[in-house]
């Protein structure tokens, strides 16, 4: 019999905010245990959370990125648990009326629907140092935002799965709401998977499966866990609704010690917040910066500006590189060039010093600058990269460092001369050579004028008085 | 006059004129807990005494250099012990928190400390804030000064008993259901629960977020304004708290009630109530309308339904605000446990009192999936008619009057077995809190057993000072 596999994705997000969800601790990740902590995030008597607007912001950024519709009206929620991670004892989320809804994510020509996206808080990390009787807790990931974002069950095959993600990474990425790191956690997935036989209307029995800490193990514990499901199936078994853990190590999933009976979390309005209701023109503003998704602009790079497949992915990896790129040619700069200049030399020097390009001391406006300097014939291109890399020490506009260093091309003939005439006599050899027919000796006494005036010839003309004053002798 | 029998702003006169100093005022309340706190039980835990005079010397050289004093400036204050005072222990009468020391100040605390209001000490309550006689405290009853066998009422007992004793001269209370009215009427002090919003609940250990509310209770309605003048106003750090504009409370200290129109609800006075207590706020009644009020007969139909409403709201709330004292990273943590489950459920176990696991355990069932409908969503739904009940009612009266409590203070040990009737020493004043509206008690009389009697004004969201005029009004002709 043929089976058709139907998986729904719960993503967590860990939002990009300075502080944390309800109080003013900082988010930063890798710091020494319980430093980003205060008497808020670590639930002491008597304190109250207070909503961070900028979480707000990011997570509606991306409920309008995933087509979703915003409520008019989202409310808080306490979800009722006791474990030592939870200082409160509850998770403040969101559960009937959550930031989002009924949304979708393009995969290919298919649309995924996104059933909901909504706020929470996240909980502490417990450790349990090796045969010790005891655990320990850090509480720095506490109230760190989170969006949770539930798919429907539309995906169908562990590929897909994987395809999803791929994609909700590239948007959350590009519009800089979160870094969707699942290495550290800052992108966590659990699956829900169902088997039925091919053209049968009712969804099978799901698992829900847990504990995959990569995009492939995800593809990778569904794989397993479809073929699971089927091979019980096959022999007449029946699947349990169960949580299951997905072994790394094994290659395979292996059912959670399964509790008595289901969590009742006792979800209740929280009465330390009010409700939200946005304001129209704040919500306005925020779509209008999603208006254009990554995958949309990179076709639009492509095709209007010329540029490689490659290059135009690059620069619609994040939002602010391309409108890095985008300012850029506005302002004159030739697209191919602009798009090789920021590849090869401004992302490099970027990366090494920890910069995002909105950091950039290096501006389009002198990129556009520089790019005309080179076109002008003053600098010329190995020059220019000297100066962006004096530019992005100092932020003087390339202009001024060129006046300070005298960096402009020789461009009067008899200066030029002077020299061409001192390296012609300094190589006799090289002489005989060229005119023996050696044209690449040539080459070499080019490259030897472009040394003594420290490259601020123009090459061209150098070889043309080179040839003409060998002619002379 | 004896200091510590008069009221904060008197004291501010004293201290100006320089007929005493601050030193003396906190000497003579030093003094008076020597003498009372012995057979009151007012406090839980008092701040070191040195400190205390080092505060007081500094007001003291102020006045020295001719520096104007803030109105209550140098008056000493006892803190209901569940709102957090930084290094200084909050326990709200529970072994579960017996030693713990909060890391910060409450917004309140910080407002008091720049307004130069020199703390005492904190004070007793019942656990939590669960009860109304202040005998559900894990370190034992708080005792009547008008009478020692009797209860101060609860759960801000302490506060009330401290403040009629002189043993503080103001204090401050918490109320989320008549926790500060009730104890106020029965130790014939002035006790007002603020709109909800008014006052941040920022560092108030929560019992029911959504009723809980601070509020002064005070010798006389002139320090009730005063305080709340030091206490209120919207904070970043609370985010129902309300941002409106201030008033100056003391402003509507005037002795007129010429046009106000009062209702009284006649749900108010059928079964149940003393008659000692009902002839004594007919009396008042009858001076309000002598001296120019118009009394009108008013309805608030579903009076009936504010316990059980209120018992599941509060619970409901009061269930996850005590989840998080669990023995994990602090209070109390039981020895007897080999599981994670059973460090949580014997450290809760020991170190909650009984009514504190009573509540715990209703919340948790009114929130159960199965019963959440039944229970706490239609608790809401009533909660929105008893609101809507005083909207009706407002529109056609300035102010509500009614008793405080049905009966004056009663024996210590004569509720407690009965968890119902005692619940019912709060009918009078929980349907203000469900409501968010403003309320005060004030002295209006004595029974023959000469004690307090209480009588609630009631006013709409941000009223308070009609309260103020009206209670000030009140205050004043029951004096001739």
């Amino acid at each position: 019999m043929k089976y058709e596999t139907i998986v729904g994705l719960e993503v967590h997000v860990q939002l990009l905010t300075n502080s944390k969800l309800f109080c003013n601790c900082s988010t930063k990740f890798g710091e020494k245990a319980n430093t980003q902590v205060c008497p808020i995030c670590l639930g002491m008597p008597g304190v109250l959370p207070v909503i961070n607007e900028q979480a707000v912001r990011l997570a509606i950024k991306s409920a309008f990125a995933l087509h979703c519709e915003i409520l008019k009206f989202t409310r808080f929620a306490r979800k009722n648990y006791f474990y030592p991670d939870l200082p409160k004892n509850y998770q403040i989320s969101q559960f009937e009326e959550p930031l989002a809804i009924n949304g979708y994510l393009n995969l290919g020509k298919k649309k995924i629907g996104i059933k909901r996206a909504h706020l929470e808080e996240d909980a502490g990390k417990l450790l349990h140092p090796e045969e010790e009787a005891y655990s320990l807790v850090d509480f720095n990931r506490c109230g760190i935002p989170l969006l949770e974002i539930v798919s429907q069950p539309e995906l169908k095959s562990p590929q897909e799965a994987e395809d999803y993600l791929n994609v909700l990474k590239l948007i959350l990425k590009y519009l800089e709401v979160s870094d969707c790191n699942m290495e550290e956690g800052s992108l966590r997935c659990d699956a829900n998977l169902s088997v039925r036989p091919q053209g049968e209307n009712n969804l099978g029995v799901k698992t829900e499966v847990k504990n995959m800490n990569s995009f492939k193990s995800v593809r990778k514990a569904l794989s397993y866990e479809r073929e699971r499901q089927i091979k019980l199936l096959e022999k007449g078994g029946k699947v349990n609704q169960e949580t299951m853990l997905w072994d790394e190590k094994k290659g395979i999933t292996l059912p959670m010690r399964s509790k008595e009976e289901s969590q009742d979390y006792r979800y209740f309005p929280e009465p330390d917040l009010i409700p939200l209701a946005f304001n129209e023109e704040w919500l306005k503003k925020i779509e209008q910066e999603v208006a254009e998704l990554p995958e949309t602009r990179k076709k639009r790079f492509i095709e209007n500006y010329f540029l490689s497949d490659y290059d135009a992915g690059v620069l619609t990896s994040q939002k602010p590189l391309a409108d890095y790129f985008e300012e850029t040619v506005s302002r004159g700069g030739k697209p191919k060039l602009v798009s090789n200049w920021i590849l090869t030399e401004l992302l490099g020097r970027l990366n090494s010093r920890h910069l995002t390009i909105g950091q950039s001391p290096f501006t389009p406006a002198h990129l556009v600058e520089l790019l005309k300097l080179i076109e002008e014939g003053k600098i010329s291109g190995k020059i220019g990269k000297d100066i962006l890399a004096k530019v992005f020490d100092s932020g003087k506009s390339p202009t001024s460092i060129i006046k300070e260093e005298k960096l402009t091309q020789i461009s009067g003939n008899a200066l030029l001369l002077k020299v061409v005439v001192e390296v012609i006599k300094e190589n006799p050899k090289t002489i005989s050579d060229y005119k023996k027919g050696k044209e690449r000796a040539l080459g070499f006494l080019v490259g030897m004028v472009m040394k003594k005036t420290k490259g601020r010839a123009n090459p061209a003309n150098v070889n043309k008085l080179l040839q003409e004053e060998i002619k002379k002798l | 006059m004896k200091i510590q029998e008069l009221p904060a702003h008197q004291i501010h006169k004293l201290l100006v004129k320089k007929e005493i100093s601050c030193q003396e005022v906190i000497r003579e309340i030093f003094k008076t807990i020597g003498e009372k706190e012995g057979e009151i039980h007012a406090y839980l835990s008092f701040r070191d005494r040195e400190k205390v005079l080092r505060e007081a010397k500094k007001v003291d050289e102020k006045l020295k250099n001719g520096e104007k004093l803030f109105p209550l400036e140098g008056i000493p204050i006892a803190i209901k012990d569940n709102m957090c005072i930084s290094g200084e222990k909050t326990t709200c009468a529970s072994k579960i928190l017996e030693n713990f020391i909060s890391p910060y100040d409450a917004t309140v605390i910080k407002r008091l400390k720049e307004k130069g209001l020199i703390f005492i000490g904190k004070t007793n309550m019942d656990e939590f804030a669960f009860g109304s006689s202040t005998e559900n405290s894990y370190f034992g009853p708080t005792h009547n000064p008008y009478d020692l066998e009797r209860v101060p009422g609860g759960s801000s007992g302490g506060s009330a008993a401290a403040v009629a004793s002189g043993e503080a001269t103001v204090a401050l209370g918490s109320d989320t259901g008549g926790s500060i009215r009730q104890p106020a009427a029965f130790c014939g002090v002035v006790g007002l629960k603020p709109t909800y919003g008014r006052v941040s609940r920022f560092g108030l250990v929560a019992f029911a977020s959504s009723l809980d509310q601070i509020g002064p209770i005070t010798k006389d309605v002139t320090d009730s304004a005063l305080l709340l003048n030091v206490i209120s106003g919207y904070d970043l750090m609370d985010s129902t708290s309300v941002n409106i504009t201030l008033p100056d409370f003391t402003k509507s200290l005037i002795p007129q009630v010429k046009g106000f129109k009062i209702g009284v609800p006649q749900e108010y006075f059928v079964s149940g109530i003393d008659r000692e207590v009902e002839a004594s706020i007919k009396k008042s009644i009858k001076l309000l309308e002598a001296i120019g009020a118009k009394i009108e007969e008013i309805t608030l139909p579903h009076t009936d339904y504010g316990i059980a409403t209120y018992y599941i709201i509060a619970t409901a709330e009061a269930s996850a605000n005590l989840a998080r004292f669990d023995g994990i990273r602090y209070g109390y943590r039981s020895k007897n446990n080999k599981t994670l489950s059973e460090l949580y459920e014997h450290s809760r176990a020991e170190g909650f009192g009984k009514e504190a696991k009573r509540r715990i355990i209703l919340g948790t069932y009114v929130l159960s999936a199965g019963y959440y409908n039944a229970y706490y969503l239609k608790g809401l739904k009533v909660r929105t008619l008893i609101k809507e009940d005083f909207n009706q009612a407002f529109r056609k009266v300035d102010a509500i009057l009614t008793p405080t409590s049905p009966t004056t203070a009663f024996k210590i040990g004569e509720k407690t077995d009965d968890p119902l009737k005692m619940y019912l020493a709060d009918v009078f004043t929980i349907s203000a809190n469900l409501a968010g509206i403003p309320g005060i008690s004030i002295p209006c009389g004595f029974s023959k057993e000469k004690l307090p009697i209480g009588l609630q004004i009631l006013a709409p969201a941000f009223g308070e000072e009609k309260i103020f005029q009206i209670a000030f009004t009140l205050e004043q002709s029951l004096k001739k």
